[in-house]
């Protein structure tokens, strides 16, 4: 497993990860673990401009800069589910270049982990949101 | 705990005849199937209640050998879509215990009853004059009177509840005026679940000389309504929650006042003649029924309502307040859950939250049990921040529910709740 306090190094290593649980439950409890490791947003930067519109959690995103023109970001939810949700994003984009990111298969990643009903099932939450905002961050502007 | 939304404690009496849950769940094909492995648990009727096998034959026969426009040919099918469609209405009338049936407006649903009469009969506001609303409503029985206001500047006012969520009746005494022309409430809070006292609301609304108008979208189902008995003027509800299809619902209106209306929608069949210097129009309720009707819609809402009426709305008020009364003690017992709701009279709706537990969180984690919750704010926004909330999550019942599926949405809270904290 991940050194404590640290999200897993890359989307394989997080694969192998969940493939250690069988049932839901602890499938959760790690998403939720994981959603405990990411870096929360300051309260300042919870604003309504960095929002992302959502019905029933909150969800925000902030775009950092790269010196390297990566794609960095951070989120945050007041869900625990979903800042889970948000931490597999972090290690799914993590160290990608735009063009890179532009690749990545959000759908087929969270369809490997058995999580793609959080993307399908509610297109008014916010996390579904976010995922297409974070598409928007890593197209040429 | 009282039995339903007929409301002022009315009690069903003892020697009612308790209803066979197993037999009216066997008529719910729905209800059969599992959601993950898992039987499914519906516990969202106040979002849309399921169908029984009656209502869908019913749909299901009018399309295979009934169907025609209404009102229109003089040929076989015609005639008999009309007289389906004309039944339908007699029975909505039944159900409502409404004086004449040209009262009884087929609408798309509660929603559209409520801006049909903000925008028609609403054109007789002038600015000053005071639309009433209590804290507990809706969404749909809110913006369509803002928006009225603003085309007309009469002001709003709205009636705060108590800490248990029922309404403060003192301070709506006060806050009426002779300038209330309209008072527009919820019949039973589809957030909390508080049955309102209309008829004790209404009288009181009566004598300063305002109209009332009931959203009785979660009242229909759980239990009898009688619009004489209430004393309102107008009362909506929506097929699809009262065991019937979506897209087609109930406004009932007194009929001197539909009479004094003007359309709502211009279109076919709501003309008495036309020309183009200038048309006049049919009397209610064509005068609102614009354009073809969904037929399909109101047959199967009539066999709905007729398949409600024969359980006897009584006894299923009474067998729904055993539910909600089990499911209000099991829940109780949740150590750091809290009830949000909690007025002496309620029907259908479980309203909760847990210490440190975000709403959406565990309704994700009881949906992996295979139970169905919704959480948010219920479109009642007004009523969540009245309690310093964003949102809660809603268990609701129908009649279909058993007192055996809240053990298990209890027994979902309480696992939900270890792998959240």
């Amino acid at each position: 497993m991940d050194p404590a306090g640290a999200l897993p190094a890359d989307s394989e290593t997080l694969l192998q990860n969940f493939e250690l649980f069988d049932g839901w439950e602890d499938r959760y409890a790690y998403l939720i673990d994981l959603g405990r490791k990411l870096r929360p947003l300051a309260d300042e930067e919870k604003t309504e401009e960095n929002k992302v519109r959502g019905c029933m959690s909150q969800v925000w995103l902030v775009r950092r800069d790269d010196p390297e023109g990566r794609l960095r970001w951070d989120g945050d939810s007041d869900a625990a589910i979903v800042r889970g949700l948000i931490a597999v994003l972090q290690v799914l984009y993590a160290h990608k270049s735009l063009a890179e990111a532009r690749e990545v298969d959000v759908e087929a990643f969270f369809r490997r982990l058995g999580l793609e009903r959080h993307l399908s099932m509610n297109r008014r939450n916010g996390f579904f949101a976010m995922v297409s905002k974070l598409k928007t961050f890593a197209s040429p502007s | 705990m009282s039995a339903g939304p007929r409301g002022e404690g009315v009690d069903p009496g003892p020697g009612l005849e308790p209803l066979d849950l197993e037999a009216i769940r066997a008529q719910f094909p729905i209800l059969q199937r599992s959601i993950e492995g898992e039987p499914l648990i519906y516990l969202d009727t106040a979002a849309s209640a399921q169908k029984p096998d009656a209502v869908i034959e019913a749909i299901r026969t009018y399309y295979r050998r009934e169907h025609a426009n209404v009102h229109r040919g003089v040929h076989h099918l015609s005639a008999l879509a009309t007289s389906r469609y004309e039944e339908a209405r007699r029975i909505a009338q039944r159900f409502l215990n409404a004086p004449q049936a040209h009262e009884i407006v087929f609408v798309r649903g509660t929603s559209e009853a409520i801006n049909l009469v903000a925008s028609s009969w609403g054109q007789r506001l002038e600015p000053g004059d005071e639309i009433v609303l209590s804290t507990l409503e809706h969404h749909s029985n809110i913006v369509p009177w803002q928006l009225l206001a603003q085309r007309s500047g009469a002001v709003i006012r709205v009636i705060p509840v108590h800490d248990d969520g029922s309404i403060d009746l003192e301070a709506y005494g006060s806050l009426l005026s002779p300038r209330a022309k309209m008072v527009a409430l919820v019949h039973v809070s589809n957030a909390l679940g508080t049955v309102l006292p209309i008829r004790r609301m209404a009288a009181m609304a009566r004598e300063v000389g305002a109209r009332v108008l009931v959203d009785g979208a979660q009242a229909t189902v759980h239990g009898p309504v009688d619009v004489a008995e209430l004393g309102c003027d107008f009362y909506a509800f929506s097929g699809h929650k009262v065991y019937g299809p979506t897209g087609i619902g109930i406004l009932w209106g007194r009929g001197e006042l539909l009479e004094q209306m003007p359309p709502y929608q211009g279109g076919g069949e709501m003309i008495a003649h036309v020309s183009f210097g200038g048309s006049t129009y049919a009397a209610p309720p064509a005068r609102f029924e614009a354009g073809t009707p969904h037929i399909a819609g109101a047959v199967g809402l009539g066999v709905a309502l007729d398949w409600l009426a024969d359980l006897g709305r009584d006894r299923v008020a009474a067998s729904e307040a055993r539910v909600l009364a089990h499911g209000t003690r099991l829940l109780s017992q949740i150590s750091g859950l809290r009830l949000v709701g909690t007025a002496a009279d309620k029907a259908g709706v479980l309203s909760f939250v847990v210490d440190g537990v975000h709403p959406q969180d565990l309704a994700t984690l009881l949906d992996e049990q295979g139970i169905a919750v919704r959480t948010g704010h219920h479109c009642a926004e007004p009523a969540m921040e009245r309690f310093g909330l964003t949102g809660t999550v809603r268990a609701s019942l129908g009649v279909y529910t058993t007192e055996a599926e809240l053990d298990v949405l209890a027994e979902g809270i309480e696992r939900a709740v270890r792998i959240l904290r």
